[in-house]
């Protein structure tokens, strides 16, 4: 069963093409107001996903409710309150930035104000431009620009920031908090860890079209894969060890070492990238992420399986 | 959360919406050189070489004797290609790259309603299909000195065959776009289509001599009778004769138009989809 009154419920979602499985029983829930970060290789059933939620395509089996509708069944009222950041596209662009949020504006109830939308994508100095006269980066912001520009309750963002520089990323990372903020639900596929860690409440990661791991940005891959990492050169050879009291492992080191100081010594706190790689790389060796507690707890998928 | 929380869309949208498309759509039309080039202009093009090359030869004569010019020979045959191109060749192509390319797709992410799309794409059509009839029509006239009919009825003809067959081949244009399998290949494909029913239906070629059995078969396809619709308001009554039952036959042409209109109509309707779900 679904869950009633989440934004997104996925239950044992299956997606077939042909003899090839993209999606093999993948189950979560997003809560409303939550940014949801999915992640995983490239074509581990991230997009399938996000596009079997979008409406853009029909699953095999399994059960799906976004905003509470079936997505393969969503009318007109229900794409109102969404809002769409594809994963490319490559559109003739024959009409200026401002043109077209104008005119896309019009398709919603409630829409945002035109000029503010365009400000807070940065295009400001574009406005007037013909769209197909941009820059790669700028169009993807263009394509931030018409997902929010009808005002949605949820907000899929299938790797939004593929093209931008540093600085704009930070940019848009400000305009997504600003969008939580005010209570909007974002589903995120991204390549970029950091951005993951930055703007998710939580993150789910999808290898093999399975869903292995999931759980707060803070805790996903367990207390095991964020023990602290302490490396230092012994001698010309590099050394590391992992443990839960790197001062005390320091401390003693530096005893050993007759009190001098430790060549390229180094205290890593593994971050959601060094997490995320170790997860991905004991499933490609297992087949399994071999961490069943800490998937959705309502695993009929795991159960089929 | 059940669907009973999704507030409904105002009624009425779809027509305002469907205007909103017009203006993007011609807005954007223009903005293409290629799209102004062949098909807003080629007719015009071919009109002024004929009219040209042609210039020293008769055409035949009307019933005071006054002689045909090349111009106003080919008048009708590039108003009738100029309804292709406008509607079927701009229409299938177009269609067929923004299904390549992501417009359909983003358009439907959107609560934009399929209704409304058409009605931009057939505006953009009947607009600039009018605007290029208009533009023929007063290049004929002041360029090459052809005489426009001064008769109401004529131009009351004139009129249901510019929409009727403009609108026709706006509908089959939309049904043609699934041919092409990519946006790049949708020039190579159409692009000979309408090329081969401008040869084959009295465009280019005076449609009379052409063998017969060519002409039965150019008679199932709508060109064939919007020319001799076109022929009808703009050649003098003697012309008729040459026609393939030596009358207009004006019944025929809104008939066989119609039929396609509706069987075209009915393709779309079964048959459009944003995107292809499972591609």
């Amino acid at each position: 069963m679904t869950t009633p009154d989440a934004a997104i419920s996925v239950r044992d979602l299956r997606k077939s093409y042909g003899t090839f499985t993209a999606l093999d029983g993948v189950s979560f829930d997003i809560a409303h107001g939550e940014t949801f970060a999915l992640l995983g290789p490239n074509g581990a059933g991230k997009s399938t996903t996000i596009e079997i939620l979008e409406g853009y395509r029909d699953r095999t089996s399994g059960d799906a409710r976004v905003l509470g509708v079936d997505p393969g069944r969503g009318g007109l009222d229900w794409k109102a309150r969404l809002g769409i950041v594809l994963q490319s596209t490559g559109e003739s662009g024959a009409v200026t930035v401002r043109e077209q949020l104008s005119h896309f504006a019009g398709f919603y109830p409630h829409p945002r104000d035109v000029e503010e939308v365009i400000a807070a994508v940065g295009l400001e100095a574009k406005a007037t431009t013909l769209i197909r006269k941009l820059s790669g980066g700028q169009r993807r912001r263009v394509d931030v620009a018409l997902g929010i520009i009808g005002n949605p309750a949820l907000l899929f963002l299938d790797e939004p920031t593929t093209g931008f520089d540093p600085e704009s990323r930070r940019q848009f990372w400000q305009l997504i908090r600003s969008l939580k903020s005010e209570g909007t639900t974002i589903l995120l596929t991204t390549h970029y860890l950091d951005e993951a860690a930055n703007l998710g409440d939580r993150a789910g990661i999808i290898a093999g079209g399975r869903l292995i791991d999931i759980g707060t940005v803070d805790e996903i891959g367990g207390a095991d894969a964020r023990v602290p990492l302490v490396r230092w050169v012994d001698e010309g050879v590099q050394r590391e060890e992992r443990t839960a009291s790197p001062s005390t492992l320091v401390a003693r080191l530096v005893g050993e070492n007759g009190g001098r100081e430790l060549v390229g010594l180094e205290v890593v706190r593994p971050s959601l990238e060094d997490v995320y790689l170790g997860l991905v790389a004991a499933y490609e060796t297992t087949g399994d992420g071999g961490l069943e507690t800490h998937a959705a707890k309502t695993s009929e998928g795991e159960a089929a399986r | 959360m059940t669907t009973t929380t999704i507030p409904r869309l105002p009624a009425g949208r779809t027509i305002r919406l469907g205007g909103s498309r017009i203006v993007t759509e011609v807005r954007a039309y223009f903005r293409q050189g290629d799209s102004v080039f062949f098909t807003f202009l080629f007719p015009l093009v071919f009109l002024t070489i004929f009219s040209t090359a042609f210039g020293d030869q008769t055409f035949g004569s009307d019933a005071t004797g006054a002689e045909l010019s090349a111009a106003a020979y080919y008048l009708p045959g590039m108003l009738a290609a100029g309804l292709l191109l406008s509607g079927l060749q701009n229409l299938a192509i177009d269609i067929a790259t923004e299904r390549s390319d992501g417009t359909l797709k983003r358009l439907g992410g959107t609560p934009l309603p399929v209704i409304s799309y058409f009605i931009g794409k057939i505006g953009q059509v009947l607009l600039t299909g009018a605007a290029q009839a208009a533009l023929l029509l007063l290049v004929a006239r002041v360029a090459f000195g052809v005489a426009l009919p001064t008769d109401g009825e004529k131009w009351l003809t004139f009129a249901w065959v510019f929409l009727l067959g403009v609108t026709t081949c706006a509908v089959l244009g939309i049904a043609l776009s699934r041919v092409p399998r990519s946006g790049k290949s949708a020039t190579a494909v159409i692009i000979p289509i309408t090329l081969v029913l401008q040869f084959i239906s009295g465009v280019y070629l005076p449609f009379s001599q052409l063998p017969d059995w060519l002409q039965n078969f150019a008679s199932l396809f709508p060109l064939k009778w919007l020319s001799q619709g076109m022929r009808a308001v703009f050649l003098p009554e003697g012309f008729a004769v040459a026609e393939p039952d030596g009358v207009w036959n004006l019944a025929g042409v809104a008939l066989a138009t119609a039929v396609w209109l509706v069987v075209g109509v009915v393709f779309c309707r079964l048959t459009f989809r944003w995107i292809r779900k499972d591609s």
